[in-house]
């Protein structure tokens, strides 16, 4: 069962018809051919109005669609031979986090996901892709080796933010967090980002300070939830549509304020609809930014790490 | 804002200006209700004297309390852009920095200072909670990047005394992006072999912590200050479960690992001093002196 969003009503109604049209032709010989194919088009219409103009309050909703592709689903589609890598030798291993080898088109690299999960037990068990410390130390671990071995890292961005637990601050978050980012500006080999459906905050930017950072169409990225910035400044987290307006968190936004490089079209209806192609379009877009990086040195991608991020603010210091 | 009018000018409007209030004259302790003369509260940083309560203490004053005599000189740091996203809540970004800038004197919420500590060069870079409760923006960050640089160019320490409630909310995600712009701030300093010390003044959560607050060659906390990534109550609503009293407090972080040493301000300059000594005594910039 398809879930809709309230601005995809007048679609679900639509797609209501299809199916009772389905319903009853299967039980009689109406010949319904040309009345679905008039909805489809319909369909279509409405689509393509609705997306074309989302509301950043849309997008938030859209970013965070249960049926949005996942990490996992990605790396399953994206990369050959994925291996996994549990654990930070530390405490534990955080399942919220997805870290591993794999090949990319032939090419072998490193990749770091969070991931949601699927089912609510998987959901339960992934801690709804909210990190924990042990997850960013992970996550660190994997970049150190990855810089080691020669293999550009991957990173796959979908968390409403880190943890915010008992044991997450006793085990150090922030600490995690911060070494986390300066794992990924330290890194010897290319660092890739994309975002793919909540850029959260802290959670997002431990495993996104890449060389190059890219962002579906439909994803959001955002120093705070707009609920939780609502609560904040409004005094009210029913303010949230407001703040998600304020807070300039579309893609279209990032690439404004010079924060990712590239923007992954989705396609109609966004990505929860079609998956495989929003992910093929998503293998096309990190290919494109890998074959940018290519043969720089360890130095080189730091200093343009360095200097990617130095630029947040005024330059002559 | 410049020395004259921060440090000058309300000194002369002070001489002028008739007998102070009488809620300025008696301080009462934020912690034990102790009323303290104020003579006496400045005289002991800003600590109560009945419970050790520390209330919060200026950039200027941490600078004093800090810094040999005689030797602070203030750094200028560069304002950024205003208002980059033209953002509005209930009140407009740009009206909230021109209050915060009227009722503190400061541009934002970092001061940087360079002076001397046991006779070593250090640059000291102070959050004030209240401007916009020490938020972090682009401005902030262009603080600690001037900050770390200034202290490469004197061959210096680099000590950061925050007091931060975040990334300032009202740049957006600019203000996300000061985390990692700090970091290379003082991974600049680390690669220029000299110390990097942080101070934990009462609040520093947030964005804050997830970024250069954390990466300390020491960690210092001031007693009793909460430091911590998410805010008590959001971990509350989360995990559902009372916390304990003491809670990301600068003794339990101790307790868990995560700080070197909690550190009441009247011992603040001896031991960090002590430290700069140690750290620094093979410096090659002060070897050949």
């Amino acid at each position: 069962m398809r879930q809709f969003l309230d601005f995809e009503k007048p679609i679900a109604v639509l797609e209501g018809k299809i199916e009772e049209l389905r319903h009853l032709s299967s039980e009689g010989d109406i010949n319904i051919a040309d009345e679905v194919s008039r909805l489809q088009s319909k369909i279509t219409k409405e689509l393509t109005q609705a997306y074309a103009q989302l509301k950043p309050w849309e997008k938030v909703q859209v970013a965070r669609h249960p049926d949005r592709p996942k990490i996992t689903t990605i790396i399953a589609d994206l990369f050959t031979d994925f291996i996994p890598m549990a654990g930070d030798r530390n405490y534990r291993e955080d399942h919220a986090l997805i870290s591993g080898l794999g090949r990319f088109r032939d090419k072998p690299v490193a990749i770091i996901g969070t991931e949601k999960g699927h089912t609510t037990e998987d959901r339960i068990k992934r801690n709804f892709g909210m990190v924990r410390p042990e997850g960013y130390r992970k996550a660190r671990r994997l970049m150190e080796l990855a810089g080691r071995f020669g293999l550009p890292v991957i990173s796959l961005v979908d968390t409403a933010g880190a943890y915010p637990g008992r044991g997450a601050e006793e085990r150090g978050q922030a600490e995690a967090i911060a070494r986390s980012i300066q794992a990924c500006l330290n890194l010897k080999t290319p660092l890739i980002s994309a975002i793919i459906g909540e850029g959260g905050s802290g959670g997002a930017i431990a495993l996104a300070t890449g060389n190059r950072v890219i962002m579906f169409e439909h994803a959001v990225y955002s120093v705070i939830s707009p609920e939780g910035c609502a609560s904040i400044l409004w005094r009210s987290a029913d303010h949230a549509k407001d703040a998600s307006e304020a807070l300039k968190l579309t893609a279209k936004d990032m690439m404004a304020l010079g924060v990712i490089d590239a923007i992954v079209s989705e396609p109609l209806g966004a990505a929860h609809r079609d998956p495989d192609t929003a992910i093929k379009n998503l293998g096309d877009a990190i290919a494109n930014e890998l074959a940018e990086v290519e043969g720089k040195s360890s130095q080189e991608l730091i200093a343009d790490r360095r200097a990617k991020y130095l630029k947040f603010g005024s330059d002559d210091i | 804002m410049n020395w004259l009018s921060r440090t000058v000018l309300p000194k002369i409007k002070a001489l002028v200006s008739p007998e102070p209030a009488k809620e300025t004259l008696w301080i009462k302790c934020g912690s034990c209700s102790q009323m303290i003369f104020h003579r006496e509260c400045e005289d002991n940083w800003n600590t109560c004297n009945a419970c050790g309560y520390h209330m919060p203490l200026s950039p200027a004053a941490r600078a004093q309390l800090l810094f040999d005599a005689n030797s602070i000189e203030s750094i200028s740091v560069i304002t950024a852009e205003k208002d980059p996203l033209g953002f509005r809540d209930r009140k407009k970004y740009s009206d909230r920095l021109k209050e915060a800038r009227s009722k503190t004197g400061d541009d934002d919420a970092i001061s940087v200072a360079a002076g001397e500590i046991n006779g070593n060069p250090a640059v000291i870079a102070t959050f004030n909670f209240s401007f916009m409760g020490g938020s972090m923006g682009q401005t902030v960050g262009n603080g600690i990047v001037k900050a770390a640089r200034q202290a490469i160019q004197r061959q210096a320490a680099l000590i950061i005394v925050p007091s931060s409630g975040g990334a300032r909310m009202q740049e957006g995600i600019l203000s996300l992006m000061q985390l990692p712009r700090s970091i290379v701030a003082v991974e600049e300093l680390r690669e220029a072999g000299l110390p990097y010390i942080v101070l934990l003044a009462h609040p520093t959560t947030g964005g804050v912590t997830a970024s250069f607050a954390m990466l300390g060659d020491l960690q210092i906390a001031e007693p009793g200050a909460i430091i911590g990534f998410a805010g008590r109550r959001v971990i509350e609503e989360t995990v559902r479960e009372k916390l304990p009293e003491d809670f990301q407090s600068a003794e339990y972080l101790k307790e868990h690992g995560m700080v070197d040493m909690v550190l009441p301000r009247r011992d603040q300059k001896r031991v960090i001093g002590s430290i700069l000594d140690m750290l620094m005594s093979s410096q090659p910039a002060k070897a050949a002196e």
